[in-house]
């Protein structure tokens, strides 16, 4: 066949100076710039596209829009492959590689086409009928079938290599859709003043003004568009083609996805492939048009059946002939546009089958009052049998359907309005065309002439720029002279010719039948959502956008209603395909969430440190030297701070400065112990409850003035404590005088511990005398380091050594970690990690994240102390936390666990069981939440919590573990292993 | 949902934490004889179809705490005031 045989000489709006190569099936074809994948394989004569999903039938091209349910297409090759490709949205390009789906071996000999065969056992429900039994097949047999004889195409099984990125954009009228309507109401908007985004999914403005003759004022629709864009590019209304408006959300607020690079093999290296745009709108105008349904008769899903707006946009906008002989069948007057289209582009018309009579007398080669009986032909056409007794197949290869319009009222639906039934133009329509921040305008409300849209459009931007805040806009009609095709009369036809043999597809997508509506009818699923789910109709990637409502035309008939009686299914977002790349935008990969790193970052980096991800930080893990493991490194810095000095980044704990006349009050409001006579330049720890009594959070009040307080909170709790402060203050306590501010990232903090830390600390303060006189265990101070660093110093320890926090502000954090790092060496400090941190916190008893869970209380966590009975404060968590299930005594409280065997460890996780005991509910007394080998102790320690803890002190359990299947016997301890006097913290 | 934040002007959803019924008063008290106060408090909250006063926090912005008078069913808000504190912070 010769390139492009069924190509026109003149006309449409492909580019002729521009050819394109491209594959179908590994062979070679030419097409033009403009065309689509669709349009270019139908210039070439390519009719057999691909397979359908359940019976495996040949299929075609059926649409030239969103709403193709057959010509579903892999696009291109290696880690870029797209499966279920609209090749009715694919823009061609240079070296475009598309490959049909679902087929084997080849599209034309598909051997999973028997299935058409065994359709009886194939009907409505028959995954919940026909693999039943025996039970034991399931898994074995039928589930492996069906997964590999379902679904279309195939993932590309590589990481995507593109960009996609999120978007942001505001205005006061957003119009969606650039037909006549849209394009009015944006012109009409703008020239108001409204900031207006004009929201077009396909490549070129226009709409039905590119895919339909269409005169307007003496003017061509295709020149008109193009003149009306640049009227609204004049008037600085932003035009985003290729964006599809896919969800419509509260607030106005809408999702639309830009292709940005669809259109191009690869996108250029500063483009995303795809955009996913949040536009807030005050006002939207709603000019979605309408789409054409199909009819139901036999075969009407082969190769060569295509919708009559579908045809004429093929000749009309793409100068390509579908077919060269056509049988034009419908029932409503748009029968006579697509015939004289057609003529006009060189097609023969066979015959217009009318069975409604609706064509006017002066037409020739009417079939009238008869359907199809038959179409002849599998993977393509050959002819068409009218339903009349005796009646003679008509040659043809192309069969055009004109079943109505339905308007798009997919967001409307979105929102949750329920389209109604309009009798007269046989379409659900919106149930109002207007609302609080709304208007339908044109063919998504049933205004089916070009002149009745035109006007529409006009008047509906006026309305929107009026309610968008420009209150002078004053009402205007434009009128318009404008000719264009019409719907015009149209009666129901749902049901195909009785006795008619043959498959009469609904949903081509997902292979639904009339026979499976009228089955799930008879079985009961006489609901319009169950009738959904029951026979998939509706269910494929084109959200059944051809098939709804032929199949409510058909459930209606079968219940003897009327389908405004029955119904409609609720569309849902998104109203067209969303790749989940763009949803994911930058958020995958590295770029998945923010790195936080400290501004000790880079020196520990230059250290070689070993670095973790805890919560949102990147932290130091550990510090290995020349032929160090993670063991031996992790030890040795435990047995240095243990012995000399180390320091650790503390930097990630929250810290809030609280200030103001009542801020002590609303300390002791928020913690359990009482900081009325904390001293000035003294710190505390405290406990923070929630209000149910539960423990919430731990760390220290320091104060540094009468009316000014300094507070830590742990890494992992820092935002969730801000918040509650701030819920504390703005609404339970709002007659306190404070004032509070998260100093979180203000201040970078180092943790400077063991034996030799207060030498260590002296080399850096400008001539503060740190002496344990002077500066005793739990003294804090606003001082100056290193030559005028501002500074906090705190002698608090977390490691049970005698040490010291410093925080200096964030920028000059790098050179203070060098000076310390510099001058603390020679009392041998070194870096430690939160790995030798973990360590020293269970050798010394703390509690962590691991152990305050969210359902343990003060006393569970051996914090009773801080509870002071005398305090009068109605504080956070007070009356909560004395129920009787709090203060059971019978609840598993914090407990030091010793392995037997020294040399064994704990695992984590592990059940505590009395000895003897087989494992059970009722024997399992607590777990181990926390373990480690203690290079102190030289044994394998843990921490854990066990009923009745505190009273078993010497008793031996087995942590047993049957998840690791492993056993060990450990002994109940006080969980204070490491200077239980806490003397060395004093020193 | 886009809620208008007194302070920072209206902003979208995600810049804002949810907490709940505003209308919740805490016990002035922690006396033993308010224990179904407390648990009333902590626990128990009204879920109606419609109209509720309720706490928000602009947890992506200010960080200030509202009260947000909404429609559970529409989301319809009718109304976003700081609380006392915030106001006076605001000034």
């Amino acid at each position: 066949m010769s390139a492009q045989a069924y190509r026109l000489e003149r006309g449409g709006l492909v580019e002729r100076s521009k050819p394109l190569h491209f594959t179908f099936d590994q062979l070679q074809y030419d097409g033009y710039a403009g065309d689509t994948l669709a349009s270019a394989l139908l210039a070439n004569g390519v009719r057999l596209v691909g397979r359908s999903f359940k019976y495996h039938r040949p299929r075609g091209i059926f649409t030239a829009g969103n709403y193709e349910p057959n010509a579903l297409v892999e696009l291109r090759n290696g880690a870029r492959r797209e499966p279920n490709t609209q090749a009715t949205m694919a823009e061609l390009f240079d070296g475009l590689e598309a490959t049909s789906q679902n087929r084997w071996p080849n599209l034309s000999l598909d051997l999973l086409s028997v299935n058409s065969k065994l359709s009886p056992l194939l009907s409505a429900g028959f995954y919940y009928k026909t693999f039943m039994w025996p039970r034991s097949f399931w898994t074995k047999v039928y589930e492996p079938f069906i997964r590999r004889a379902a679904g279309l195409g195939s993932a590309a099984g590589a990481n995507d290599p593109d960009r996609y990125e999120k978007a942001y954009a505001h205005c006061d009228v957003l119009v969606v859709g650039s037909g006549p309507a849209g394009l009015m109401a944006a012109e009409a908007a703008s020239g108001a003043g409204a900031r207006v985004i004009l929201c077009e999914e396909h490549p070129r403005i226009g709409g039905a003004l590119l895919t339909e003759r269409i005169e307007i004022d003496g003017r061509p629709g295709q020149d008109w568009a193009l003149d009306a864009r640049s009227r609204l590019q004049a008037s600085g209304v932003r035009i985003m083609p290729r964006t599809a408006v896919v969800g419509w959300y509260d607030g106005n607020t809408f999702a639309a996805m830009e292709r940005v690079a669809d259109h191009l093999a690869e996108p250029p290296a500063h483009l995303p492939r795809q955009r996913l745009w949040r536009i807030a709108a005050k006002q939207v105008v709603i000019a979605t048009g309408a789409q054409e349904r199909p009819l139901v008769f036999p075969d009407n899903d082969r190769p060569g059946v295509m919708l009559a707006s579908a045809a004429r946009t093929y000749v009309n906008q793409y100068a390509v002939r579908p077919g060269r002989r056509a049988v034009i069948f419908g029932n409503n007057q748009s029968m006579e546009t697509t015939a004289h289209d057609l003529a006009r582009a060189g097609v023969d018309i066979a015959a217009i089958i009318d069975p409604k009579d609706v064509v006017s007398s002066d037409i020739s080669h009417v079939v009238r009052g008869q359907g199809v009986a038959v179409v002849r032909g599998g993977r393509s056409i050959s002819g068409v049998k009218p339903s009349g007794r005796g009646a003679k197949t008509i040659g043809c290869d192309l069969i055009c359907v004109a079943g109505g319009w339905n308007p798009s009222v997919h967001l409307i639906s979105q929102r949750g309005m329920k389209p109604v039934w309009d009798n007269e133009i046989q379409s659900f329509v919106p149930p109002v065309t207007s609302g609080p921040g709304f208007i339908c305008v044109g063919a998504s409300r049933g205004l089916y002439s070009t002149e009745s849209c035109l006007e529409d459009g006009y008047q509906a931007g006026l309305a929107a720029a009026r309610e968008a805040g420009f209150k002078d806009v004053e009402t205007a009609t434009r009128t318009f002279t404008a000719s264009g095709p019409e719907q015009g009369r149209v009666e129901p036809l749902w049901r195909p010719e009785s006795g008619a043999k043959g498959k009469c597809f609904v949903d081509m997508q997902n292979d639904v039948t009339d026979k499976d509506v009228s089955l799930a009818a008879r079985e009961g699923y006489v609901s319009v959502e169950h009738l959904k789910r029951y026979t998939t109709l509706g269910m494929a990637t084109d959200q059944g956008k051809t098939a709804n409502v032929p199949g409510l035309g058909l459930l209606a008939g079968d219940l003897g209603k009327e389908i405004g009686e029955v119904g409609t299914t609720t569309f849902r977002p998104p109203y067209a395909p969303v790749s989940l790349g763009v949803i994911a935008g930058h958020s995958r990969g590295p770029t998945w969430r923010p790195v936080r790193r400290t501004a000790f970052h880079g020196w520990a980096e230059e250290q070689g440190a070993k670095f973790i991800e805890a919560g949102l930080w990147m932290r130091w893990h550990y510090f290995p030297r020349a032929g160090e493991g993670f063991a031996e490194a992790t030890a040795r810095e435990v047995n240095q701070v243990r012995n000399a000095a180390g320091f650790a980044d503390v930097s990630t704990l929250g810290k809030i400065d609280i200030q103001g006349r009542d801020a002590v009050e609303l300390i002791n409001r928020v913690y359990t112990n009482s900081f009325t006579k904390l001293p000035i330049g003294r710190a505390r720890y405290g406990l923070m409850l929630r209000e149910d009594g539960i423990a919430l959070d731990d760390g220290t009040v320091t104060r540094f003035d009468k009316d000014r307080f300094f507070i830590t909170t742990t890494t992992g709790e820092a935002g969730h404590v801000m918040e509650h402060l701030e819920y504390c203050h703005q609404v339970l306590w709002p007659e306190l005088d404070v004032q509070m501010v998260s100093a979180s990232d203000a201040w970078a903090g180092l943790a400077i511990a063991g034996p030799k830390s207060r030498d260590v600390i002296a080399e850096l303060v400008d001539g503060f005398d740190v002496s344990n006189e002077a500066f005793p265990f739990l003294s804090a101070a606003e001082i100056t380091v290193c030559g005028g660093v501002p500074a906090k110093l705190f002698r608090i320890s977390f490691s049970g050594e005698l040490a010291y926090e410093l925080c200096v502000p964030y920028g000059f954090g790098d050179a203070v970690v060098r000076t310390l790092a510099e001058r603390g060496a020679r009392h041998g400090l070194v870096p430690y990690g939160l790995e030798a941190l973990g360590i020293m916190r269970i050798e010394k008893g703390h509690v962590a994240g691991s152990e305050i869970t969210g359902w343990a209380t003060a006393g569970d966590l051996g914090l009773g102390w801080m509870v002071p009975e005398k305090k009068p404060h109605n504080y956070i968590g007070r009356a909560m936390a004395a129920r009787e299930g709090l203060i059971d005594p019978n609840r598993e409280v914090l407990v030091g666990l010793k392995s037997l065997n020294p040399s064994e460890k704990v695992p984590a996780g592990s059940h505590l069981i009395a000895d003897g005991a087989l494992n059970s509910p009722e024997a399992d007394h607590g777990h181990v939440t926390a373990t480690t080998w203690s290079p102190t102790l030289n044994a394998y320690i843990a921490l854990g919590v066990l009923k009745r803890g505190r009273e078993r002190h010497g008793e031996i359990l087995r942590a047993a573990n049957p998840l690791q299947k492993y056993d060990v016997m450990v002994e109940v301890a006080d969980p204070v292993f490491y200077d239980p006097e806490n003397a060395r913290v004093r020193d | 949902m886009r809620i208008k934040c007194p302070v920072c002007g209206e902003r979208p959803l995600e810049e804002y934490a949810y907490r709940g019924d505003a209308k919740v008063q805490r016990p002035r008290t922690h006396a033993p004889d308010q224990a179904n106060a407390w648990h009333d408090y902590v626990y128990l909250r009204d879920n109606p179809k419609g109209r509720q006063k309720e706490h928000w926090r602009h947890s992506g912005g200010c960080g200030a705490w509202l009260v947000v008078d909404r429609d559970t069913y529409t989301h319809e808000i009718f109304s976003v005031r700081l609380t006392k504190a915030a106001r006076r912070r605001a000034k």
